[in-house]
């Protein structure tokens, strides 16, 4: 599997990712090893194999009374963030 | 004074016989980090009059009697542990600013355990890397050679144990992030059985297989702490309910009768030549030991690396995508619009091996690409938990090297991502299966560290713990030093 500069733009940007003009080489030629390297799983007869997801068999998802276990910490969790005002987190103008 | 050569077992034992004091144990490490710390790049952050806090505090429980085996001990924690009002970076630009708002269920069970804390260890960045040579605060040395690495990702706390800069350190381990920097510094490095250990205020990396666990100079060290770190918590859907059983009793377990299986594919082409042979003459003592041996294939553990590098950049590019500049972490400056904000934040936070697996990990899981790679992998991983359940059905522990060479020079591998990757060939499918797993030291190559690894069925700590500790009442590979840190 062999990408081309322009797969990397898109996957770069489906993640979310700024990459420069100096990194884009470098992602095509490692990334495209790293498919390459993995490739070889195509190899492995998995006809009736049935993906794992997690390595507990049997683990079943455990539930719990739907009550309120946490207590207010707005302030302290927003002590973390970059911009805020009046309690509510601060982003670029999304809707003109 | 030579409390550094005591290893945490032994300085709970002085603390609680008043022998020395917690502050003067604390004291001492301080100082020695204080004067190694720097030149290893060992801590990211170190906690001094923290440490001091919680040693006057041990030593007073000491005196009312109400001290535990732990009590007054130091310890460090890898960078990627939430802790309560100090920097919590998880080796990342990206968290570099990150003060944590609450403590790991880790973090809280072995502060209540008494412990001390030391500080805060340096990382491959959000533990992706098996060298740590990509974190954000620059690569860690190996204290047997500074130039050489400790390996990776636990690297920082590998080398403040191996230093004896900390008695003890957690790490996590997701591929091998425990056992194969253990076994780059001499060190015991265990990994829990998956979900094992509460993961609550554990930065995730890839969620299906991280774990934390534990470096140590000894198999007693990793039993004691384990001990106060595992069991169930209500705050981790992922940890288990399984009562924890008596670790410390469980070192006294007799080899005799111990089924052990030989990976026969871990000893085949990539493998050191004097690592194979201290890893053989150290199963061949098993045996002398009255332990049987056979040699097993479990034949599609070949395929792991490449399973591997497919679900976990597919998990780390889901879990990393909550770095998104608005509620923590790192900023870019003068954002345009939103998509600005996320791509600048983003492409500045993350260091270029995050990127890598985060847009592996992209591409794997979109549309066209899923069942081709994700989709297979899983199912390869289904292949590779079946060889291993076979396996158990017939021998107790299986056996091979940790890590395929001795310590490497930094540097060495940094140009090439799948040349790196292959240092966890012998250590990722304890990860995909979530087996219990462990490190001891069982030789020296050309001056470097190498270690034998163990691995068990689900829940087979104790049976681990007991090979290890076996091991090292016979040998003394675990109490060898860094000859410059003596």
């Amino acid at each position: 599997m062999t990408l081309t500069r322009r797969d990397v733009e898109n996957i770069a940007h489906l993640a979310r990712l700024e990459i420069t003009e100096a990194e884009l080489p470098v992602y095509v030629g490692s990334l495209s090893a790293i498919l390459a390297f993995v490739e070889q799983l195509s190899g492995a007869a998995t006809a009736d194999v049935v993906p794992m997801a997690h390595p507990l068999e049997g683990q079943v998802q455990p539930l719990r009374e739907d009550c309120v276990t946490e207590s207010d910490r707005r302030e302290a969790f927003q002590a973390n963030a970059p911009a805020v005002e009046a309690g509510l987190y601060l982003v670029p103008k999304v809707i003109e | 004074m030579s409390l550094h050569l005591s290893t945490a077992a032994e300085l709970g034992r002085g603390i609680a016989a008043r022998k020395y004091s917690s502050v003067e144990v604390a004291r001492h490490f301080l100082d020695r980090i204080g004067r190694s710390g720097p030149g290893l790049n060992a801590f990211v952050t170190v906690t001094g009059e923290r440490a001091l806090e919680d040693a006057r505090r041990a030593d007073a429980r000491v005196a009312r009697g109400e001290g535990g085996p732990l009590t007054g001990v130091p310890l460090a924690h890898k960078d990627i542990f939430c802790t309560a009002g100090i920097l919590t970076s998880c080796g990342s630009r990206m968290l570099s600013n990150f003060v944590a708002p609450y403590d790991a269920t880790v973090v809280e069970r072995l502060d209540a355990a008494g412990m001390v804390l030391l500080g805060k260890t340096n990382m491959d960045e959000f533990a992706m890397g098996s060298s740590n040579e990509t974190s954000y605060y620059g690569p860690v040395k190996n204290p047997w050679d500074t130039a050489r690495v400790p390996g990776g990702s636990s690297g920082g706390s590998a080398a403040a144990v191996a230093a004896r800069i900390a008695p003890v350190a957690t790490g996590t381990d997701t591929g091998g992030s425990i056992r194969q920097p253990g076994a780059l510094t001499g060190l015991t490095g265990f990994k829990p059985t998956y979900g094992r250990v509460s993961r609550y205020g554990m930065i995730a990396f890839a969620s299906s297989l991280d774990q934390a666990g534990v470096l140590a100079q000894s198999a007693e060290d990793a039993a004691l702490v384990l001990a106060a770190m595992a069991g169930h918590d209500p705050r981790d859907s992922t940890s288990v309910a399984t009562p924890v059983p008596d670790y410390t009793a469980a070192l006294a377990r007799p080899l005799k009768g111990l089924r052990i299986g030989i990976i026969s594919e871990f000893f085949g082409e990539g493998l050191d030549a004097g690592t194979g042979a201290a890893v053989r003459a150290a199963i061949d003592a098993f045996r002398a030991e009255g332990a049987t041996v056979e040699e097993l294939s479990l034949p599609n553990l070949p395929l792991s690396v490449p399973t591997y590098y497919v679900v976990a950049p597919a998990e780390c590019s889901s879990n990393l995508s909550r770095y998104d500049g608005v509620r923590f972490g790192h900023r870019c400056k003068d954002p345009k619009d939103l998509l600005d904000l996320y791509k600048r934040t983003r492409g500045e936070g993350f260091g270029a091996e995050v990127k890598r697996r985060i847009m592996t990990g992209t591409y794997v899981l979109s549309a066209g690409y899923y069942d081709a790679y994700y989709l297979k992998a899983q199912k390869v991983r289904s292949l590779i938990n079946d060889d291993f359940r076979r396996a158990f059905a017939k021998v107790d522990v299986l056996m091979g090297p940790t890590a395929p060479t001795p310590a490497f020079r930094i540097g060495a591998k940094t140009d090439d991502p799948i040349l790196m990757y292959l240092n966890d060939i012998y250590t990722i499918g304890a990860n995909l299966a979530g087996l219990p797993a462990v490190s001891v030291p069982c030789g020296l190559v050309d001056g470097l560290p190498v270690g034998l690894q163990i691995i068990g069925p689900h829940f087979a700590e104790e049976r681990l713990l007991g090979a290890a500790h076996a091991w090292q009442r016979a040998t003394d590979w675990h109490r060898r030093l860094p000859p410059a840190f003596a």
